[in-house]
């Protein structure tokens, strides 16, 4: 979700070297959404290859957070909102290293290597545009005070999520929010940002309900491979 | 050559001549991405990992390993994926780094081992090994960008010798 999104930038970022850093880290998470969706397919057993899963579902059938669906915004929006995720990824690729499923552990240890570099990236700059200009200011501030009502999302755990942590498979979402508060903490403090008092409201993303802006992202994400079914690349 | 004859030798040395396509002065066996080599009733069988996640060269790359094989007379040799442990580029071989230098690309640094802190998450507080020109050798650099031209490189900038170069990340 978060890969497809942050390629709309490709061609598009402000210099050159941003742009070539989001098209590098959107490459590495459309990677690990790749490696995940076909170990999911396995399991299910149906047939179901990894292009199935994501060129072929509807959006009620997504269980991402709806944080990653938003459109991209200015810079400013699209950096803090890949923070706040990057955060929440690298502690949660952490624990998954630990899965007693070992090609889950393994595409977690893989993936954990890839998100070190990109937090530092999106860390850096939440500090450079908080701590900037007036205008660098308030734009980073506005995307933080708009994103953060959806951040509460990614802590939810469903029955599916700790059957299985109880199993030793999958990993204790909630236990992973203080550590990413204390470096989302570390970081606006840097960057001279406030985080919101409002408790983060927006629910039910990891439950299939999303925002208005998933729809017309898939249609777009997914209309090649459904206009030509069977087709291959 | 039949494959009764094959060891796991003879198969690394026809593996040899499969390279990188992004980048064609290193083979896959020096690359540290073939993890092993093992036969089944005759039948032969490549352990790969992937270098990144969404690295586009590797679909490539198995396919030119498949094909390399089949002109060596092993038409059903197999291809598998192993996610564990995850490549390191500390499994470069130091032939292979020293190919990449002269080519204009610095080699890996030796991985750091994370400490698991937020000190590691933010960079402007990380310490960060020096990364010498490939061209004149001078320490007198400075980083540009962690991505580079592929999701392996970073951007760099030489002081001395005023030049820009890849540095093939520490990974």
């Amino acid at each position: 979700m978060l890969g497809h999104r942050l390629s709309e930038w490709c061609g598009h970022g402000p210099i050159l070297e941003e742009d070539i850093a989001l098209a590098n880290i959107a490459l590495d998470l459309i990677g690990q959404a790749t490696l995940l969706l076909k170990l999911a397919g396995e399991v299910e057993g149906k047939g179901r290859s990894e292009d199935t899963l994501a060129y072929f579902r509807e959006a009620i059938d997504y269980r991402n957070v709806q944080m990653l669906e938003l459109p991209n915004g200015d810079y400013a929006f699209t950096i803090v909102r890949q923070f706040l995720f990057d955060v929440f990824s690298y502690h949660l690729l952490e624990e998954l290293q630990k899965s007693a499923n070992k090609e889950l552990a393994g595409i977690a240890a893989k993936g954990f290597k890839e998100v070190r570099y990109h937090v530092r990236h999106s860390s850096e700059w939440v500090v450079r545009m908080g701590d900037g200009t007036e205008e660098s200011h308030m734009r980073a501030q506005k995307a933080l005070d708009h994103l953060w009502r959806f951040t509460g999302q990614m802590f939810e755990a469903d029955g599916v999520d700790k059957l299985l942590f109880s199993e030793r498979v999958g990993a204790d979402v909630a236990a992973i929010q203080p550590k990413w508060r204390a470096v989302v903490e570390d970081v606006m403090k840097r960057a001279t940002l406030t985080i919101p008092n409002d408790p983060p409201a927006m629910t039910g993303g990891r439950k299939g309900r999303h925002t208005e802006h998933l729809g017309h992202m898939l249609s777009e994400m997914q209309i090649v491979a459904r206009s030509h079914p069977g087709a291959e690349w | 050559m039949s494959s009764a004859a094959a060891t796991r030798e003879s198969i690394l040395e026809i593996l040899a001549e499969v390279k990188d396509p992004e980048l064609p002065m290193i083979d896959v066996v020096e690359l540290g991405i073939v993890r092993d080599v093992t036969f089944d009733n005759g039948h032969l069988t490549v352990d790969i990992t992937p270098t990144y996640s969404g690295c586009p060269a590797m679909q490539v790359i198995e396919k030119e390993i498949i094909a390399s094989l089949a002109a060596h007379g092993f038409e059903d040799a197999r291809i598998r994926t192993v996610y564990s442990p995850a490549w390191t580029t500390d499994w470069m071989t130091d032939a292979a780094r020293e190919k990449l230098r002269e080519h204009g690309i610095a080699p890996p640094h030796l991985v750091e081992v994370s400490d698991g802190g937020i000190a590691e998450l933010v960079s402007l507080r990380r310490a960060k090994p020096t990364t010498q020109c490939p061209f004149c050798g001078s320490a007198n650099t400075v980083e540009k960008s962690e991505f580079g031209s592929t999701a392996c490189k970073s951007i760099h900038f030489c002081s001395a010798c005023h030049q820009p170069f890849d540095h093939f990340k520490s990974f």
